[in-house]
Parts: structure tokens; C-alpha cells; sequence
């Protein structure tokens, strides 16, 4: 029997039969709902949220080098955090077969940049595998444990948002049981002192060849590596997502070598190929990776000048720009389309906090990656720069030692972080701003869950990826831990008290103290926090028209026939309008 | 069965577009068809725009098509229809729309305006079914079952006569929304039929 799953349920229904045994991750778009499918295998399979993607990584590699089969998972940029363990991981080798995999976003859906981890691979000298459907996700898993338990390396196992997302039918297996050697403890390979990187560096450059050997003998045998002739007119190199555009685009008799072992590339297999076609094309998405090395060895090829280097494919755009073939499409001109941009949810916790800071044009706000992120867009425009997570607390640390520097005296310096990204990175900055005597406030908007990526537990929400209670982390104990004081915990729907503890914090901070802020309040969509529903209505008579609740970016208001109006569909009654209404014109209807 | 075939569905985040997938999936897969089905998570839930894919036939190779390629679109918004239009094979394609608008954060703040005309637009250029179906779907008693008025509308449009698709709908809702949701499905199917 067929499953119809997404790439991410395959690669974990993956991890479940390759006899992985110990899984640790920070959620990130696209690559979640791997570690969420997880919980599911019992307790054949421990599974974990970490504080950050590096935590996770070492925590998969520990237990590689304890000798079970582990796997770590992130978006691409999470490799970023977690690429110190990454590259000297690469050094030392594996003990179980160790895997991590990195979720590429190419036209950047949900994410900050659109960077080609494939770059990774190269850089760190490690293999690398590219699943191009669910059933590969799923299958290549085993063949990933495999390749670094033989060839002693991580295996980054790269997907993209359209792997991962992208559902189609899957064939199970049954779950390999591997037993690990005893262990025993190994200095001269798993410590990285410098002698014995020393030593292990020829052994990466030694690892690599095998490898490179492996991709053109055993790995066109199971099924890694595989090459369809065609009529030797066109050949196409290819892989992952973009071998499933070209497939499906490129004619009947034409030739394919897909690989799904791309670092390091097959150069003697694809040299073969290469022989036995007239015009040889690569087709893949973002960077000319795969083009470039075999350009460099010397094999004459083309495709990155035809499919550019920005933006994910898809059928239609393979078809054009390598075939030529022009679309036949029509658009409706005469309809100006508005624009529907994210925004915070109605009875959205941040809301509050940033409709009170977005009064005073002399506060500068620095946030980092979260639903919060949207406080930048109208009408709060309450963000002044997002970099990354945790950057919120020294990204606002240096703007504040510039403005002191600069003579600028008006601003005051906010850096936001969420729950879930202040035990991410957000607690080294916190450790930076106390330090170094950063005249700024940092504020946690603490939700009780990590949101943007659709509900994962943290360190502070007391309970686990596989649904067990665990201690919860207090965020303002760990403020006062560092010697912030005062410390003020507040409701942010309660916009007189959000009001006052701004106040509070700006005075205690010209007063040389060392004020934070935790604003807590549950996000609306927890499922197991029961939240009372209520409703507000605008009391038309009272209502004098002064758009002052749109000023809250409310999705549910919006002004009818010259009065405002609430949609009664999205209203969830959190009443952040009415208290924003100076004509009390906004009233609860309780049900 | 050899050609595949694609649908695009778009509606805003939390409109329920991934019922009528699933729902398409369960009867291709029934039917003995490969399908693909892609989505994109993240940002797009949080009010935005969002879209969906399905492919069918004999074998799909890629999940994610392009500009003048839907065989038919489902628009869960009229204006999110004319947004996604240029999607549509503008010769043979069908779009099927929910004749229902839903301001965005840009329209309800008075930056922009809703446009007029979304679904005559669309009925000048393409061969459009037009239904109330939250209308349809509130006189049933829950606005929320819209998108399998929508489904029903849309399925006879599908190509594929083989299909039971009352009995796919049945079985792939929860058992206790099963009568609704039945009732839902026979008035959009009726209602695209006076419409057509």
C-alpha cells in the first residue's frame, strides 16, 4: 500500500527504518515537520526540540559518537548557527551514522535570505545526499546512515521547500535494527586538538576520493546515483527537485544522469555521460554548483546562463528558458489586486507591546525572527532592523553604543527577542547588554510557544517534543540571575499597564539602573490553554470616525460606510481597539 | 489517463484550501492515479495569500507548475483569483470562485481599496464558474464547511466521470461533520450546475 505524505513526514517515516535512535532539532521552516512526525514511532526513536540548531547538532553528534544512529534537522540558516560543530564533526568522523539535514527555501517563502547550503558540503568536505520526492526522502535516509558509518563522515542531507512540502506516494519498508559496537572512548579521533586535527585532515581529503569513487560504482547500484539514456542527442545533469521539473520538460530520447550523492560529484561517471551525449545541459536550482565543478574538471556543459541563479523552477520555467518555449498565459489587468501581506493575528499577544511603543517616535526597536517580526509592517512600523535570532538584543546593544558615541540623546534602544529565540540566542545577549553596559531595555514577548513554525514547546512552555512534562525555565529568574533590575513582567493586552511598565523601564534606565521587560501573555492558538471567547462590537452612535482602531493593525477591524467595523468572524474579543478608542465607542459582547 | 493534469487552489491562510486538496488526493489516489500535491508553510498562514498544487495522471514528475498551466483553479476569494489568474491555461482552463471577498490588512487600514468587478473579470477571460459558496455554506449552519460547497462546485470540472467523488468526500471528512459537510458537497455541486 501507497502513503500520500509530504517530503518531510517521508524522511521521518525515514529515520524510523534506518534505526536512528536519538533525533535533536530547532523548528524552522521548512524543515519542521520532520522532528513533528517523530513523536509518532513511540519510543523507537527519542526525539527532541533544542534550545538552538547548534545544540541540536551536537546533541545528534554525541550520541553518533556513543555509537547510535542520529540525525539533526534545520532550515538554512540554522547551519549557519550550527556550523562550528558541523566543521570539525568533518575533522573527527563519526561513531553511528550521523546525518544532518538542512532545508533549503529558494525564493525565499519564509526566510531571511535565500543562501544554497550546498556550499556547505564542499566548504566542511563532508558527503552530502539530495532526496528529490517523498519516496527518496524516505528511502535515502538508510543510504545516508550507511554512507557516513563506511566512509566515517556527517552526511548533510539537503531538501528544499518543495521536497520537503511537496506530497507524493510513498512505499514503506520495515525499521532496520542496528545494534552499536560497546563503546568505548577514543581520544586521538574525538578530540579536536590541534595535533590530531593534524592528523585527521588528510583523512577528509582521503575520504573524499573514496567517496567520489563510491558515487560512480556502488551508488549507481542502489539507486543513489542513476543514469536513463536516451537517444545520445541532449543529456541533462541533474538532481533533487529540478531533475522532477526536467524530467517531466525535456523530450522524449533525452538522456539523464540524476544524482542523489551531489558532494562530492561523480566526476568520472559524469565525464561517461558526458561521452555519450551531443550537448550536454545541468539543470539545477540557485548556484551553479554542480556546474562549476564540472567546468572546472574540464567538461563542457551549460544551463546556469539559461535557468539564472535566483528563485526556485517549476515546470513552466524549465520549459522556457531551456527549451525555449514560450508560456501561453493571460493576466487580468484591468483589476488593481491589493496586496494581502501576514500580519499578526487578531487577539495576538504582541500586539499590544508594539501599539504601546509605536506612540513614542523616539524608541528604536530591534527584534529578531518570530510572528513579532510583523510589528514592522503599517500601521504599527514599531521594528527598526531584524537580522537574526537573538540579534534583537546586540543588534540594539550596538545601536545604542553608536547613538551614545554619536551625541544622539532622544532615542531609547528596545531589543525584542521571543521565548523561544531568548534560550535560542537571546540569553548571550542578555549577558552582552549587562556586560557591557548597553544603555538599551530588553524585552522578551513571551507567548508560551515557539509560534511562527506552528507550535513547538521551548525550554519555557514545560513540556517536551514527545509530549512529557519538564521543568520550565523563568525567564525573569534568569534576567535577575544576571543582575537586571527592575525586572517588570506584564500583561501586553492590558495597554494601561504596558503603557506604565514602558514608563517604568525608560525611567529606571535614565536612572543608570538595568531594567528588562517580559511581556507574557499565551498565543490565542495554543490548543491545550483554554482561552475565553469573547466579542467586541463597534457602538455605532459613539463612534466619531477617528481611525484610531486601525491604528492597532487589527485584521478584524476596518472602517464600513464611515464608521469602523469589526468583523465578527475574526474578532476573538481582546479588546486591545477598545482600550485604543478615546470615544469608548468599542464594547464587549460576552457569550 | 496519460496527460497530468493540474489544479491551483487560493484562498487566504486558514480558509480551509488543504480540505479540497485532500480531498482531491484521496480520489485520484483511489482512482489509481499518481499525485503530487505541494503547499507552502510559514508566513503565508498568518492572513496572507496562500496557494496550493495538485497534479494527477499516470506518472507526475514535478510538484510545482506555472504560469498558464491549471487545468482549473478554485478560488476560496474572488480577488485572490484575478491575483493567481495568469496561472490558468487560458485556453481550456476553468475557474471555479468563491464569489466572497475578504479584506486584506491593506484594504481594512485604508491604504488600499477592494477592487470591483474581480469575478466579471475573470468571466471576460476565462471560462468561470462563479458560486456564493459562504453564502451557501452559512444557510447550512457553518460558514466553515465553504470549502466543500466550493469542492462540489469545482469537481464536475475535474475530468475524471470515474471518480465518486460524494463517496470520497464522505470519507475523508471526520465522521461528525460527515452529514454537513455531505450536505455541503450536494449544494455546491447544484450550484454549479445552474451557474454554468
Amino acid at each position: 500500500m501507497k502513503h500520500l505524505m509530504s517530503g518531510n513526514e517521508a524522511t521521518a517515516r525515514g529515520v524510523y527504518e534506518a534505526g536512528i535512535k536519538v533525533c535533536s532539532a530547532y523548528p524552522g521552516t521548512p524543515s519542521t515537520e520532520i522532528l513533528e512526525n517523530l513523536p509518532q514511532y513511540g519510543e523507537d526513536v527519542y526525539c527532541e526540540w533544542a534550545p538552538n540548531e547548534k545544540v541540536g547538532t551536537e546533541v545528534a553528534y554525541g550520541a553518533s559518537v556513543a555509537g547510535s544512529r542520529s540525525l539533526t534537522t534545520m532550515k538554512m540558516v540554522g547551519l549557519n548557527v550550527a556550523a562550528d560543530p558541523l566543521f570539525t564533526a568533518a575533522y573527527m568522523g563519526v561513531g553511528g551514522g550521523y546525518v544532518i539535514v538542512t532545508a533549503d527555501d529558494p525564493s525565499c517563502h519564509s526566510s531571511q535570505n535565500e543562501q544554497d547550503n550546498r556550499h556547505y558540503a564542499r566548504f566542511a568536505k563532508v558527503a552530502m545526499v539530495e532526496p528529490s520526492d517523498p519516496q527518496e526522502c524516505k528511502d535515502f535516509v538508510k543510504l545516508a546512515c550507511e554512507i557516513s558509518e563506511e566512509f566515517d563522515t556527517p552526511v548533510l542531507y539537503r531538501t528544499t521547500t518543495r521536497v520537503c512540502h511537496s506530497k507524493g506516494l510513498v512505499e514503506f519498508g520495515e525499521r532496520t535494527e542496528v545494534t552499536p559496537k560497546p563503546y568505548a572512548r577514543n581520544t586521538r579521533k574525538f578530540i579536536c586538538a590541534p595535533a590530531n586535527a593534524f592528523q585527521n585532515h588528510p583523512l577528509v581529503e582521503e575520504r573524499l576520493k573514496k567517496l567520489e569513487e563510491y558515487g560512480c560504482t556502488r551508488a549507481l547500484e542502489n539507486g543513489l546515483n542513476k543514469m536513463e539514456l536516451g537517444d545520445g542527442k541532449v543529456g541533462v545533469v541533474t538532481a533533487a527537485i529540478s531533475y522532477q521539473y526536467a524530467k517531466e520538460v525535456f523530450p522524449e530520447g533525452t538522456s539523464f544522469l540524476k544524482l542523489g550523492l551531489t558532494y562530492p560529484l561523480p566526476m568520472d561517471l559524469i565525464r561517461d555521460f558526458a561521452s555519450k551525449v551531443e550537448t550536454l545541459y545541468v539543470v539545477e536550482e540557485l548556484e551553479p554548483f554542480m556546474e562549476n565543478e564540472m567546468k572546472a574538471a574540464g567538461i563542457p556543459c551549460s544551463g546556469k546562463d539559461k535557468t539564472g541563479v535566483m528563485y526556485e523552477l517549476n515546470t513552466q520555467l524549465v520549459r522556457e528558458r531551456m527549451l525555449g518555449e514560450k508560456p501561453n498565459f493571460k493576466t487580468v489587468d484591468d483589476i488593481a489586486v491589493a496586496k494581502r501581506p501576514p500580519a499578526l493575528c487578531p487577539g495576538c499577544p504582541h500586539r499590544g507591546f508594539f501599539y504601546t511603543l509605536s506612540k513614542n517616535k523616539n524608541y528604536v526597536v530591534t527584534g529578531d525572527i518570530g510572528c513579532y517580526t510583523l510589528g514592522f509592517a503599517p500601521p504599527l512600523n514599531c521594528m527598526d532592523v531584524c537580522i537574526c535570532m537573538g540579534g534583537g538584543f546586540s543588534a540594539g546593544m550596538g545601536m545604542a553604543k553608536s547613538f551614545e558615541r554619536e551625541g544622539v540623546t532622544d532615542k531609547v534602544v528596545f531589543g525584542v527577542v521571543g521565548d523561544s529565540t531568548f534560550f535560542h540566542s537571546g540569553m548571550t545577549g542578555a549577558a552582552e547588554i549587562l556586560y557591557n553596559g548597553g544603555k538599551m531595555i530588553p524585552c522578551v514577548l513571551d507567548n508560551r510557544i515557539t509560534g511562527m513554525t506552528g507550535h513547538q514547546e521551548n525550554p519555557g512552555t514545560g513540556f517536551t517534543l514527545m509530549g512529557k512534562e519538564a521543568p520550565m525555565m523563568n525567564i525573569e529568574k534568569i534576567f535577575e540571575a544576571y543582575g537586571y533590575a527592575p525586572v517588570l513582567t506584564v500583561d501586553p493586552q492590558d495597554l494601561k499597564a504596558m503603557k506604565e511598565t514602558v514608563d517604568k523601564a525608560v525611567a529606571a534606565l535614565n536612572n543608570g539602573e538595568h531594567p528588562a521587560i517580559v511581556t507574557r501573555r499565551p498565543c490565542l492558538l495554543i490548543k491545550r490553554i483554554k482561552q475565553p471567547k469573547a466579542m467586541c462590537v463597534v457602538n455605532a452612535d459613539k463612534c466619531k470616525s477617528c481611525k484610531s482602531c486601525l491604528k492597532v493593525g487589527c485584521p478584524a477591524i476596518s472602517m464600513e460606510n464611515g464608521k469602523a467595523f469589526i468583523d465578527r468572524t475574526q474578532c476573538v474579543g481582546c479588546t486591545v481597539c477598545a482600550q485604543a478608542c478615546p470615544f469608548d465607542a468599542i464594547e464587549m459582547e460576552e457569550n | 489517463m496519460a496527460k497530468v493534469k493540474s489544479a491551483l487552489l487560493v484562498g487566504v491562510g486558514g480558509q480551509g484550501a488543504i480540505l479540497i486538496s485532500k480531498i482531491m488526493s484521496n480520489g485520484f489516489m483511489k482512482a489509481g492515479y499518481d499525485v503530487k500535491q505541494s503547499e507552502v508553510h510559514g508566513m503565508a498562514q498568518r492572513g496572507g495569500s496562500v496557494s496550493t498544487q495538485v497534479r494527477w495522471g499516470e506518472k507526475v514528475y514535478g510538484p510545482v507548475f506555472g504560469r498558464g498551466e491549471a487545468d482549473i483553479m478554485v478560488a476560496l476569494e474572488k480577488m485572490e483569483a484575478v491575483r493567481y489568474a495568469e496561472f490558468l491555461n487560458p485556453d481550456t482552463g476553468v475557474a471555479v470562485i468563491n464569489d466572497y471577498a475578504i479584506k486584506s490588512t491593506t484594504i481594512a487600514s485604508g491604504a488600499e481599496e477592494y477592487p470591483e468587478g474581480c469575478i466579471e473579470a475573470m468571466a471576460k477571460n476565462f471560462n468561470t464558474i462563479a458560486i456564493p459558496a459562504s453564502d451557501i455554506a452559512i444557510q447550512l449552519g457553518n460558514a466553515k464547511c465553504m470549502n466543500v460547497v466550493l469542492f462540489g462546485a469545482m469537481c464536475d470540472s475535474l475530468g475524471c466521470p470515474e471518480i465518486d467523488w460524494e463517496q470520497i468526500v464522505a470519507e475523508t471528512v471526520p465522521e461528525k461533520v460527515r452529514e454537513l459537510n455531505l450536505k455541503a458537497f450536494r449544494a455546491g455541486r447544484e450550484a454549479a450546475a445552474k451557474a454554468k
